[in-house]
């Protein structure tokens, strides 16, 4: 199916607006998606038509509610090849999820215990476990990073022990746009008796992952970064962890029966769902995803590939142009900087000609840490973005970087 | 000058451009030639917090009067910064308490103003409201 761009551009409403005077070129794709009509009009369908509470009301809708819940969950199930949907916890987002899983091992480790995280970890595949190892005095232990923004796997390999117990990775950094080889520190993992749980927060937009076959323990990402609604996202967990996870939030849904003396939890997945959840989310979720692979994500990688190599030639040609994270799988982000410019600077003056970037630290401190830098201008394609958009990009960075030197 | 008189001051100073990018060439000059803080006063307690560049606010009574002195990583930044230098050193604690926020509406610098902004110019403006509470108690 050739892949149009500009066909693709009328089914995101919010690509026609202008920022102080100029066309918006949004490039700030790591941090969240547009959202197609489709996506928009199902949450205005869901409150104008079925809006109700779901799974214990009799009456009709509730029951249109509850069913396209539980189809929003069904979705996600084929979507990421997932065997059993009470596998699929919908949780608030990634945060939401991880902090779930570190709760739930808070009492299974101990101070014996080591889990390995990544040196390319958002914060929220770091701050929770800090915080279990608080609880449990487990030791967290570093997989360090290659100038080239990639794991140094020679050293993931060394750090791998029988002491090791769990192994944390993001899919895709969000800071570098890095493709870690996953499949194969799992199946490392795995080897030393390791669970692995995989941040797929940024990845989802541009890869379509087989949980299956990555035989992954724990997978995690939000809707928001892939066209869908912010406030919904998913965990994965195999059957076998989060039976063995007590529950993260206690109240209605998750309960099977309640006392004063005693209380019983709810199956799978129920028990880790407490409270009315986000219902118009998870269908903006499922939504989204069908947009999503209804344009096919071999199109989607293959035009995006497409934006991130027309880009960094362009960009190269900077004087003082310099690029974080060369890995030779990368999804489409270019974080970087331009001599000895701040970058908030540059994303200041970009922002006043209707771009919108992302500068800072990109909520990965280590990684800024490790070039020894206090942040980059982050700019992220999706298949709706466009060379022009890039051409116009490179024009204005360089009457920005005039403007500043 | 007092405060308001130099308010007025760059208010007619920032009227003449005509579009945003000469308003902030202009500002971004201005910040190369702030009153610079003094090295050994780069210090972390005297960092604002708030901002996503590094910025060093500094504060000294002479006389009965608040000299500020700054610097920052970023450029605009700076700018911003020598802008509200200029409205509040050289100041009495007292004027420095009572001085409004007006001018910088006035100036188009309005949308620094939201606390979702990265560049830590309400935190500098607090910073230097707390400075002049502080001195004026003595």
């Amino acid at each position: 199916m050739a892949f149009d761009v500009n066909k693709i551009r009328e089914d995101f409403p919010i690509l026609k607006r202008k920022v102080n005077g100029y066309p918006l070129v949004y490039f700030d794709n790591a941090a969240t998606s547009q959202k197609p009509s489709k996506v928009i009009d199902s949450i205005v369908d869901y409150y104008s038509n079925y809006n109700s509470n779901i799974h214990r009301g009799v009456h009709s809708i509730s029951q249109e509610a509850t069913d396209a819940y539980e189809d929003a969950r069904k979705k996600i199930q084929e979507h990421f090849n997932v065997k059993d949907s009470n596998e699929i916890i919908l949780t608030s987002g990634t945060t939401h999820s991880i902090n779930l899983v570190a709760n739930g091992f808070t009492n299974l480790l101990s101070k014996d215990d080591e889990i390995l995280i990544s040196e390319l970890e958002h914060h929220s595949n770091i701050v929770p476990w800090q915080m279990m190892c608080e609880k449990n005095g487990a030791k967290i232990k570093v997989i360090p990073l290659t100038s080239k923004g990639e794991l140094n796997y020679d050293s993931f390999l060394n750090l791998l022990s029988k002491k090791t117990k769990l192994v944390f990775v993001n899919h895709v950094s969000n800071a570098l746009g890095t493709i870690n080889p996953i499949k194969s520190i799992i199946s490392k993992a795995h080897e030393f008796g390791a669970a692995v749980l995989i941040d797929g927060a940024q990845a989802s937009s541009h890869i379509k992952a087989d949980l299956q076959e990555l035989n992954v323990d724990f997978y995690t990402t939000s809707a928001h970064k892939l066209c869908g609604p912010t406030g919904i996202g998913m965990l994965f967990g195999k059957k076998e962890w989060l039976n063995k996870m007590p529950p993260y939030q206690g109240g209605g849904e998750m309960i099977s029966e309640v006392t004063f003396e005693k209380t019983t939890y709810a199956d799978l997945p129920h028990k880790f769902e407490a409270g009315t959840p986000n219902i118009v989310g998870a269908i903006g979720f499922g939504m989204a995803l069908d947009y999503l692979n209804n344009l096919g994500f071999d199109s989607i990688e293959s035009y995006e590939t497409e934006l991130l190599n027309y880009a960094t030639n362009k960009l190269k040609e900077i004087p003082g142009f310099k690029m974080y994270g060369e890995a030779k799988h990368k999804t489409s982000v270019i974080s970087f900087n331009i001599g000895e410019l701040h970058s908030y600077d540059i994303g200041t003056i970009l922002d006043k000609f209707g771009i919108a970037v992302r500068t800072g630290q990109h909520c990965a401190q280590p990684v800024m840490d490790y070039f020894g830098i206090s942040g980059t201008v982050r700019a992220s394609f999706s298949f709706y973005n466009t060379k022009e958009e890039i051409d116009y990009f490179c024009k204005s960075l360089e009457r920005a970087v005039a403007m500043l030197s | 000058m007092n405060i308001i008189e130099v308010q007025n001051e760059i208010v007619e100073e920032f009227s003449l451009f005509e579009d945003w990018m000469q308003r902030y060439e202009y500002m971004i000059e201005l910040g190369k030639s702030i009153e610079l803080i003094d090295p050994s006063n780069k210090v972390d307690s005297n960092l604002i917090k708030g901002c996503q560049s590094k910025l060093w606010l500094h504060a000294e009574l002479k006389d009965d009067k608040l000299i500020f002195k700054a610097d920052s990583e970023a450029i605009i930044t700076k700018g911003i910064a020598a802008v509200l230098l200029r409205v509040f050193s050289n100041q009495t604690p007292k004027n420095i308490i009572e001085a409004n926020l007006e001018f910088i509406d006035k100036i188009g610098l309005k949308e620094h103003l939201s606390p979702t902004r990265a560049n830590g110019l309400l935190s500098m403006i607090k910073q230097i409201k707390y400075y002049a509470l502080a001195f004026n108690k003595n």
